[in-house]
Parts: C-alpha cells; sequence; structure tokens
C-alpha cells in the first residue's frame, strides 16, 4: 500500500495557481477512478492537498489532474508546482500541517479545525478508510500534544488579536471594562468584535456619520453615541479604539489631563489604528495611559511570531517521536492481521518494505 | 541538625528558581504547581527549623540576627501562601522564591547566629510583638515583590517592548489590587505589633520607636494616597520598594542594636 501526499501550499506557489487546482465536486470519484483506493482532499486559503492510499503508484500529474477545476481549458503541464511526500515523509508533513507548523501564521489553530472538518467529509462520503482514519487521527492528537507542551500557539499574531491580548494584560477580565469606538471603520469592528468575544459587554460607538455608528453598534452588540459626545465618554471608559479619518489629532495630553484627575488609578487602554493618527504620541508618557497605534500594534505582533518561531523546534521533537511510532503501530499491526499469504502479497508493497 | 532542615529548605526554594529559570530560558513558562509545591515544602521544613529552635530556647526563636532573617523568611513564605491562587500560580512564586533564598542564605553564610550567653526569660507580649511584626513585614516584602512586578509590566506597556517573561505576569489591575491588599494587610498587623511594643514591660529604645512609627507613618501615607487617589498606582508600587527597603532597614538596626545591648 502506497501511502502519499500530494499538494500546492503558500510555500509553493501563488493564490492564482492554488484557485486553479482547489479541486471540486467530482474530485472524490476521480481520484477513486484514478487508482487512490483512499483520498482526502484538504483545501484551505494557503494550501490545496490530496492525502492517499493505494495499491499502484498514482502519479503526481494525475492527481493534478484530479484538482483541475476546468480541465477543458486547461492543457498545460500540472507536476512542476506540486510537491510529493510518501510513507513516512506523507506522515511528517500531515503532522506538521495538522500542528500549525506548515502555516503561513506559525502555530495557527484554524488548520486543525479545517483538517478535522475535511477528515469528517471524506469519512462520510467514503472515501477515507482505515488508513486515512489512523494517519488523521494520529495527526489531531499529535496536533493537540504539540500545542499542550510547547508555546507553539502562544502570543498574538493579527492586530485585533493583540489589541485584545494587551487590554487583558492591562485589565484582566474585560467582562467589566466599558469600551468607546471612535470612528466605524473595518479595522475598529474587527478589534471591536474581538473585545466582545472576550467579554465586553459594554460597547459605545461614536462616528461623524451617525447611521454608520449605529449601524456598526448593532452589528456588535453596543449603542450609538452622538460624535460630539465622545469627550465626555472618554472619561467613563477603559478603552478607546480610535480610527477616523480626522486630519490633525483629536485627542491631545492637554485634552486628556482633565479627564485622568478623576480616574488615578484606573487605567486607559486607546488603540489608535487611524492613519494619520488619532492621538497624540506623547500621550502615552501620561500616568496610567497606554497608547499603541498601528505601528507599535504590529511590531508587537512581530515579537510573538518570533517567540512562536523559536518553539518549532520542540514540536517537530514531538512530531519525530511520533511519526516514527506511527510506522511502528503501522508495522505491528501489518505482522499481527496479515496472514503469511497476505504478508507475501503485501511485502512487494513499498509501504511494507519501508513500514512507513 | 536545626541548620540541616534550613539547608533543605533553601533547596527547595532554589528549585522553585532553577524550575522558572530554565522554563523562561525555554520560553514555555506555564504557570503550574511546581512553584507552589516547591515554596510549600521549603515552608514546611523551616517551620520545623523554627519549631525545634523554639524548643530548645522555651521562646519564640527571635533573639538574635539568624533567627529574625529566618523568621522573616518564613513570614514572607506563609504571606505567599495566604495571598490567593491567582498571584501564586503566576511569576509571584517565581519573585517569591528568590527573595527568600536571599535572606536564608544570608542567614546561613553570615556569622550572625550567635547564642545569647545567658538564657534569656520567657516574655509572651515581646514576643507576640517581635513575631506579628515580623509577619507583617513579610506581607509588605509581598507587596514589595507586586509592586517590582507591577513596574515591570507597566514597563513593557508602555515601551511596547514585551519579553516572553511578560506574558506571564498578572494584569496590571489585579497586581495593583494585591498591592492594596498585601499593604491593608501588613499595616494592620504592623500597628497591632507596634501597640504590643507597649506592653512588653521593658523601657522602650528611643530612637527604635521613632524609626518604627516612622515606618509606619511611611505606610500610612501610601494608604491615604491610595485611597484619596492622590497616588498613581506607580507611584504606590515604587513606594512599596521604598517602604520595604526602609523597613528592613529599621529591623536590622533594632535587632543589631538589642544584641549589642546583650554582649557582655
Amino acid at each position: 500500500m502506497n501511502l502519499f501526499c500530494v499538494g500546492l501550499s503558500h510555500h509553493t506557489a501563488d493564490v492564482e495557481t492554488r484557485e486553479r487546482f482547489a479541486g471540486h465536486a467530482e474530485t472524490d470519484g476521480i481520484l477513486r477512478g484514478a487508482g487512490c483506493t483512499e483520498a482526502l482532499l484538504l483545501t484551505t486559503c494557503n494550501r490545496v492537498e490530496v492525502y492517499a492510499a493505494s495499491e499502484k503508484r498514482v502519479s503526481t500529474d494525475e492527481i493534478a489532474r484530479c484538482l483541475v477545476r476546468n480541465i477543458e481549458n486547461d492543457r498545460s503541464e500540472y507536476a512542476p508546482p506540486f510537491y510529493r511526500y510518501e510513507d513516512e515523509k506523507c506522515v511528517q508533513h500531515l503532522f506538521r500541517v495538522a500542528s500549525g507548523l506548515d502555516s503561513m501564521v506559525v502555530g495557527e489553530s484554524e488548520i486543525l479545525g479545517q483538517a478535522k472538518k475535511a477528515y469528517e467529509s471524506a469519512r462520510a462520503s467514503g472515501v477515507a478508510g482505515p488508513w486515512l482514519h489512523r494517519l488523521f487521527q494520529r495527526a489531531f492528537r499529535v496536533a493537540k500534544q504539540v500545542r499542550t507542551h510547547t508555546e507553539i500557539t502562544r502570543g498574538s499574531v493579527s492586530v485585533g488579536s493583540v489589541a485584545v491580548d494587551l487590554a487583558q494584560r492591562i485589565f484582566g477580565q474585560l467582562s467589566s471594562c466599558k469600551v468607546l469606538v471612535l470612528g466605524a471603520g473595518e479595522t475598529s469592528e474587527r478589534t471591536a468584535r474581538a473585545l466582545v468575544s472576550r467579554g465586553v459587554t459594554d460597547l459605545r460607538v461614536s462616528n461623524r456619520s451617525s447611521d454608520r455608528a449605529q449601524e456598526l453598534a448593532r452589528l456588535v452588540g453596543g449603542r450609538a453615541v452622538r460624535f460630539d459626545e465622545w469627550p465626555q465618554q472618554c472619561r467613563e471608559i477603559d478603552i478607546l479604539i480610535t480610527s477616523t479619518s480626522s486630519e490633525t489629532p483629536l485627542l491631545t495630553p492637554k485634552m486628556l489631563a482633565p479627564m485622568l484627575r478623576d480616574r488615578v488609578d484606573r487605567p486607559l487602554f486607546i488603540i489608535d489604528i487611524a492613519v494619520p493618527r488619532d492621538v497624540e504620541p506623547s500621550v502615552n508618557e501620561m500616568h496610567g495611559v497606554y497608547l499603541y497605534d498601528i505601528d507599535s500594534l504590529q511590531s508587537v505582533a512581530e515579537q510573538s511570531l518570533a517567540l512562536r518561531r523559536q518553539q518549532i523546534t520542540a514540536a517537530e521533537a514531538i512530531i519525530a517521536e511520533h511519526v516514527a511510532d506511527f510506522g511502528k503501530s503501522i508495522s505491528d499491526k501489518l505482522n499481527c492481521k496479515a496472514s503469511s499469504a497476505e504478508r507475501r502479497a503485501l511485502g512487494e508493497t513499498p509501504l511494507h518494505t519501508s513500514e512507513l | 541538625m536545626d541548620r540541616q532542615l534550613l539547608i533543605v529548605s533553601t533547596i527547595c526554594f532554589l528549585a522553585a528558581i532553577g524550575r522558572t529559570i530554565v522554563s523562561l530560558r525555554a520560553g514555555i513558562f506555564r504557570p503550574g504547581q511546581f512553584n507552589f509545591l516547591a515554596i510549600g515544602l521549603g515552608f514546611i521544613f523551616q517551620t520545623a527549623f523554627l519549631s525545634i529552635r523554639g524548643h530548645a530556647l522555651g521562646r519564640c526563636p527571635l533573639t538574635n540576627l539568624f533567627e529574625v532573617f529566618i523568621f522573616l523568611a518564613w513570614s514572607v513564605a506563609l504571606i505567599y501562601m495566604l495571598v490567593g491562587p491567582v498571584y501564586r500560580l503566576s511569576l509571584m512564586g517565581a519573585f517569591t522564591a528568590p527573595l527568600v533564598v536571599l535572606l536564608q542564605g544570608f542567614a546561613l553564610i553570615a556569622p550572625i547566629d550567635i547564642r545569647h550567653p545567658v538564657k534569656l526569660p520567657a516574655n509572651p507580649w515581646l514576643e507576640f510583638h517581635a513575631s506579628i511584626s515580623l509577619v507583617a513585614y513579610g506581607a509588605f516584602a509581598l507587596a514589595c515583590i507586586a509592586g517590582v512586578m507591577y513596574l515591570v509590566q507597566e514597563r513593557q506597556l508602555k515601551t511596547h517592548q514585551l519579553h516572553s517573561i511578560f506574558s506571564h505576569l498578572p494584569p496590571l489591575t489585579d497586581l495593583f489590587a494585591a498591592i492594596t491588599r498585601l499593604l491593608w494587610w501588613g499595616f494592620a498587623l504592623y500597628t497591632l505589633g507596634l501597640v504590643s511594643g507597649f506592653f512588653v514591660g521593658q523601657p522602650l529604645p528611643y530612637v527604635q520607636v521613632v524609626c518604627a512609627f516612622g515606618v509606619w507613618l511611611l505606610y500610612a501615607a501610601i494608604l491615604q494616597g491610595r485611597h484619596l487617589r492622590r497616588l498613581a498606582p506607580k507611584h504606590v508600587a515604587a513606594l512599596c520598594i521604598v517602604g520595604f527597603s526602609a523597613a528592613l532597614a529599621l529591623l536590622w538596626g533594632i535587632t543589631f542594636t538589642a544584641q549589642m545591648q546583650s554582649l557582655p
């Protein structure tokens, strides 16, 4: 039995190529027709991969042909952008993918959910059998262990999650925090949503266009506040997210100083994602005020990413252990179950000789 | 025998420090039970030492600088146990252990375990005064540690330089709540210790009384500033460090002069 993976990812192909080979409704059937005993298609925004088991070798070109979306208009060479991993390398690759080591953002956990979904779908349609079942169940276990025993998922790597993470470092529980969103841009909406998902219930939205303020307030479960009222709101709130298109700073130390007098032991976290900035940088020098603009949020995300990269070695060690153990368990199972005749038959296949 | 218990206790605290250093270097520090268990074990050995020494002396073991340092280290560990799991399981444990090792290590190495030539008579008020004051010092020590943590966290948030250690520190507001709680505990115990000092039945040295009141006034001022919201949390945290340094200097002075007076 051959166990192999053929695919494209953000490492090897651009988005156009990935779109071309993203598979289609009949891919499973075509893969079967091409000689795959079992097959599973994993498609995400960053990768298109086929995991398959077959009695005889199925070429990379054939797999690519199964994936191409518009075969009539596509007569080009397929193989070059594809990678292929067989047996042990295939197992190792899947473990790395499921653990988030092969992802664009190292350690992201979305891929695990996508792999689970792909496996469930393949199992339900009957194209995934015992080989892929064992392989994927082990991959999910490995991914869980990597997440538990290393810091690969620690730290935030997007602007929204960095902002939420920082808010938690300042306030702890966010459920009692009052948030004001000033300017109803896309990034501030995402940040506000992230805060709501971590427990914020008191969210106010203020925008020059009151319609847009009301719309965003409705979307994130907050309430709209008139734009001329936002300075008064600053006395009450704990977190301010600004993203207006103002050409001059809206918030200066002079303006903020009287507001801070009433809240000496309550920190104020300001997330300024506007360009040009809405808040004068010197505001950060004031006691109890923590100001982060878009550059500093991105810099924090970079630091987290660097920390995650440091964890790759530890994660690889866990994966290597599981790859060896998985190969051994498959080999034991084959030895135990196969009759001597079957063993002879299996002996001719590459899987038995390499034992994964 | 009793010193051996103390050495074992110090090793337990060192284990907590070692584990933290190794985890931080590997970048995988996780708030866990190890520090709590190591410090708990160290605390048990400290208690055993103080118990044996107390039985041998027939009174609370606070007769020389060595015992005072050990009692202070014991108080720090005791307050750490009582302070609450949120702080215990964070880096607070990692910050507490070095302070205890410093106090205990110094006591073990320095030639300060000088036995009194004559057996001191038991004086319940004096023992109560000394022991309760030292437990108050333990609370002040932890307030000082929480203050250091607050300043580290605050600095990192202000400068946007978030090192790996940053992610394991408790949130600023939680740290400030811990500082306030520890200051109130310490202040209440210290006041009790100060008042009980007037019942010891011995004339009190004027300089010591003035210095003790100075420390009491300093902490009262910090709490008053905090209560009236005149002091920013950052200043409260910094003053906790100043206050504990002053208290430690006073403790040293009191014990040193007491030892000098007892020498023939």
